[in-house]
């Protein structure tokens, strides 16, 4: 039996979730820790006895034994899940109830439950997305800090505000809560954020960045599952990220170097996530709202069914756009509706769209503004132009990676 | 051949560590999978062995009976395997990829008594 890719990680998020139905959200640790338990007693059984045919499985059953103990040891129950006190206390009860917390929609409801409790309103985004990652997808402090270019002392302290806050409320929120509406578009929000996160990282590590993505992803799907959380703007910022995901193994190569889009090799784009996205595209468009992950996703599948720059309809995509800058406008949106006009109309177009953004200067530490304003410089001819706006953006570079591929750039414009 | 036993042996603290987050126990559980396989592909896995619990008694003359873990030893045994190599230069040589090396821990590789004299 093979380990299937990341199953201490993912299971780790699963179990965490239902453990904290039984114990409470003030007992988080104890749940962290019956975890740690059960996969430290996988990790020697198995190394010498295998892994078991459904490690899954496996892994449920010794977390559920142990619970079973930490409750029957404790004096009280009272200190577990207040409304699961009673049913707890009882010895003729307490083996369902925990069997019940690990049953699949339950274990599913509780991750929701954990999601969403973790993008309260009162922490800051960045602690809602390295909350996330801690307690659902089972990454270590040094790990999200590894991604986030930030020190693992800083993202534990992030953590442990964020827990603090979590174990306040006594329970985990609740899906039937009035406020569901505006704690999904939180969620949506900060798996979006951990999302772009990873596809436009500043770590250089490949490996990481599509790990980021491929968890927002994740647990994307995860809200899908659940029907008060399939709402159209969720479908929507599903479809986005498959279709961005897609282009991610021709976006960063083997080596490590970057190739932006207008020079991606498109066979290499994976055409199931392709396919994915544009399913779930579809499924989107119900509802009276376009939101920006609409919008967004739409731009990436004209994008994902062009087969080559020249053939995009970029006419489409300006519209889109437009249409943008009217709901969600930002100068980055800004900048790629220049770009998109520089292709459909030609570069000087692009140059008038990209210097009449309104607040430009928001732009002035960001390295693709100016190698975009190269990029069409170097296609109306301007070749010593290009070549000092590729090196201003080489300065401005915030990762290797990117410094590599802009001083490719000007060192091409000769 | 000869029958070798390996005793994997490491602290508490060295299990916790080479546990740290999900990922890293299956960065380690993978290292095992492919060090075990091996051994298997190339025929010196005799027996997988068994895990150990590491709590136990430890029973002594008069009846004494105490509880282990046996707290004065730094680690503990936590399994063992019985492997088949050509002689101990050989079966040390196969442990060289065991794991529980880069985590701090050791194994103790014992040879199995001949009893055919």
């Amino acid at each position: 039996m093979d380990l299937s890719e990341h199953l201490f990680r993912h299971e780790s998020g699963r179990l965490v979730a239902s453990l904290t139905r039984i114990f409470g959200v003030h007992n988080l640790a104890l749940a962290e820790d019956v975890v740690q338990d059960a996969f430290c007693r996988a990790l020697e059984v198995w190394k010498v006895r295998g892994v078991p045919d459904n490690p899954s499985a496996w892994l449920m059953a010794v977390a559920k034994h142990r619970a079973l103990d930490v409750i029957r040891r404790a004096e009280t129950a009272r200190n577990f899940a207040p409304e699961l006190a009673r049913v707890l206390a009882s010895e003729w009860t307490l083996a369902p109830a925990v069997d019940e917390a690990f049953s699949s929609p339950v274990m599913r409801d509780e991750q929701l439950k954990m999601m969403f409790s973790c993008c309260h309103p009162q922490l800051p985004e960045e602690t809602q997305i390295a909350l996330v990652l801690n307690i659902l997808c089972g990454f270590g402090a040094g790990e999200i800090g590894r991604a986030f270019l930030t020190s693992r002392a800083a993202v534990e302290k992030r953590i442990s505000r964020g827990k603090k806050v979590l174990a306040t409320g006594q329970r985990l929120f609740d899906l039937t809560d009035a406020e569901f509406a505006a704690r999904l578009s939180a969620v949506r929000r900060a798996l979006y954020l951990l999302f772009n996160e990873g596809y436009h990282s500043a770590s250089g590590k490949t490996a990481i960045r599509s790990d980021l993505c491929g968890e927002a992803l994740r647990l994307t799907l995860l809200l899908l599952e659940a029907p008060p959380a399939a709402a159209p703007e969720t479908w929507a910022l599903a479809a986005l990220m498959c279709l961005l995901a897609a282009r991610l193994p021709a976006r960063i190569d083997i080596a490590g170097d970057l190739h932006p889009l207008l020079e991606q090799d498109r066979s290499q784009w994976d055409r199931r996530l392709v396919d994915d996205g544009l399913a779930f595209l579809d499924r989107s468009a119900t509802g009276p709202a376009v939101s920006a992950y609409h919008l967004e996703a739409a731009i990436a599948a004209a994008h994902a069914t062009a087969g080559s720059v020249d053939t995009t309809n970029w006419n489409a995509i300006v519209l889109l756009y437009d249409r943008l800058m009217a709901i969600a406008p930002s100068p980055v949106v800004a900048l790629n509706r220049a770009i998109a006009i520089g292709q459909r109309d030609g570069p000087e177009s692009g140059l008038e769209a990209a210097r009449s953004i309104a607040d430009s200067d928001r732009l002035h530490d960001y390295p693709f503004y100016p190698a975009a304003l190269g990029e069409l410089e170097l296609r109306r001819g301007r070749v010593e132009t290009a070549r000092d706006l590729f090196a201003s953006a080489a300065a401005l570079a915030r990762n290797s990676v990117e410094r590599r591929f802009l001083e490719r750039r000007a060192s091409e414009c000769v | 051949m000869s029958q070798f036993l390996y005793l994997y042996r490491m602290t508490a603290a060295a299990r916790q560590e080479a546990m740290g987050t999900p990922e890293r126990a299956q960065q380690s559980m993978q290292r095992w999978m492919a060090w075990m396989g091996e051994l298997d592909a190339k025929g010196h896995l005799k027996d997988r062995g068994q895990p150990l619990e590491r709590t136990g008694k430890v029973v002594r003359g008069h009846k004494a009976v105490t509880d282990g873990p046996y707290t004065e030893a730094k680690d503990l045994v936590g399994g063992f395997t019985l492997v088949e190599a050509r002689d101990i230069d050989q079966a040390v040589e196969l442990s060289h990829g065991c794991p529980i090396l880069d985590g701090g821990g050791s194994v103790e590789v014992r040879p199995v008594m001949k009893m055919d004299f």
